[in-house]
């Protein structure tokens, strides 16, 4: 297949995050752009996930296209049965491009294979969701100006958090980044990321708490520390209230820094902070449009 | 002498030796014996001098590949092939672990699409010994003692 698909972040290279960074703010700047027009975009959600979903539709209106799919596989043909690539053969003969979302990992990457145009992984099970890195990148380099010398520290569910490993392949095509992780010894950020910045010398330390070492911090990364990810229920009552991130905690932090969640969130950051203008998160789930319009524009080369 | 009583000479084809014995009929699996027509013999639990024990198949007027053979080279990593012209050894060969391995062995992760859909599996292979492998698809990674073979 010729066209191009984004399914894992390491699918583009650092001029692509680049061209994604520069057409973001250009799309943010000038959100209605008719791009799309006659361009039909198909949204297959597999399984519901409506935060993602809308963030793609609002991108698609806003640059002019026409949207068909479905919002959860029961309303569509997959419940009587129909195989992935039987419906993914389909709807590559009516749009333009496909953006996928699935329970299945793997389902995106065959998904490209099968298909006739460009797609965009939504979110393959527990494996990738590469355009959530994208807005991500673009919040840290909104916020920051710049992707080079981040000191980005990473919060929570650092095992089984697809985000957090993704944002990591990514910043590490970027100069000097320094990596910080806080997590439970259970949830701890696997040993092939760490031999993999080691083998660059790329300096990262682990810690198992939240003290004043985020004074140094850039970026805080939050993310949730899920009950089921415990294999012993004790272990999680012991640890669920270490790594809530409360307004207190932010006095010494630096001026710059600021705090982003891919969100939903639980209660891992104390409502208390979202009044500081260093919280980030509903900003960043605002990001997430300009992004999905940059990765769409640079697929079907519009831009 | 009694090397040629345990498993009996070809006059044309191949000889596969040095199988570990637990892989000899993964290795007739991985070559499709079973659908071979030519004749065919194999020991199993002879006596070796490098692995105590292993299994050898001669398979006669039959001829492969490099990349045909190399697909043992999963369960057989140290198979040595000898090609027969005439009762003599004509070529040695050693089996070389792929680069990428198409179909032959399932994905270890449950929730991996191919194992659901009617997909060829598709590893990159990331070391060699212990043999650990990528999944193309779902980008787990499945180790030598975690493989089923298709
Ligand atoms: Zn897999």
């Amino acid at each position: 297949m010729q066209t191009k698909s984004l399914i894992s972040i390491t699918d583009f290279t650092k001029e692509e995050y680049l061209k994604i960074m520069r057409l973001a703010a250009d799309f943010e700047e000038n959100p209605n752009q008719n791009l799309l027009q006659g361009k039909v975009i198909a949204t297959l959600f597999f399984e519901p996930s409506t935060r993602t979903r809308l963030s793609f539709e609002t991108a698609i209106n806003r640059l002019g296209g026409k949207i068909i799919g479905f919002s959860d596989s029961s309303s569509s043909s997959v419940s009587k049965g129909e195989t992935l690539h039987d419906t993914i053969k389909m709807v590559s003969n009516y749009a333009d491009l496909i953006i996928m979302r699935h329970p299945m990992e793997g389902s995106a990457r065959y998904a490209s294979e099968v298909s006739n145009v460009p797609v965009i992984n939504a979110g393959d099970g527990a494996n990738q969701h590469p355009s959530q890195t994208l807005l991500d990148m673009y919040s840290i380099m909104k916020t920051q100006g710049r992707l080079d010398n981040i000191n980005l520290f990473l919060v929570g569910d650092l095992k089984y958090g697809r985000t957090v490993h993704s944002l990591l392949m990514a910043m590490l095509q970027f100069d000097n980044p320094i990596f910080n992780f806080i997590a439970p010894a259970e949830l701890a950020m696997p040993n092939e990321y760490k031999l993999l910045l080691a083998s660059k010398g790329i300096k990262y330390y682990e810690h198992d708490e939240f003290t004043d070492i985020i004074n140094a911090a850039d970026i805080i990364y939050m993310t949730r520390v899920q009950k089921e990810r415990f294999i012993d229920p004790v272990e999680y009552e012991k640890v669920k209230n270490i790594y809530i991130l409360r307004n207190e905690m932010l006095k010494g932090t630096k001026e710059n820094m600021r705090i982003l969640h891919p969100l939903p969130r639980i209660n891992e950051i104390h409502t208390d902070v979202d009044d500081n203008p260093k919280a980030y998160y509903f900003t960043q789930a605002k990001n997430g449009v300009y992004a999905r319009m940059a990765i769409i524009a640079h697929l079907l080369n519009l831009k | 002498m009694e090397k040629q009583l345990q498993v009996s000479a070809i006059k044309d084809g191949t000889v596969i030796d040095h199988i570990p014995t637990k892989a000899l009929f993964k290795v007739i699996k991985i070559l499709q014996l079973e659908e071979c027509s030519q004749m065919i013999t194999f020991g199993n639990n002879l006596d070796s001098k490098a692995m105590k024990s292993k299994a050898i198949i001669k398979i006669a007027n039959r001829f492969f590949a490099d990349e045909e053979v190399n697909k043992i080279a999963l369960v057989a990593p140290n198979a040595k092939l000898n090609t027969i012209r005439d009762y003599e050894v004509i070529e040695k060969r050693v089996v070389k672990t792929p680069k990428e391995i198409f179909g032959i062995v399932s994905c270890f992760n449950p929730k991996c699409i191919t194992n659901v859909e009617n997909i060829k599996t598709r590893f990159e292979v990331l070391s060699k010994k212990p043999i650990t492998m990528k999944c193309f698809h779902c980008e787990k990674i499945t180790n030598e003692n975690e493989m089923t073979y298709l």
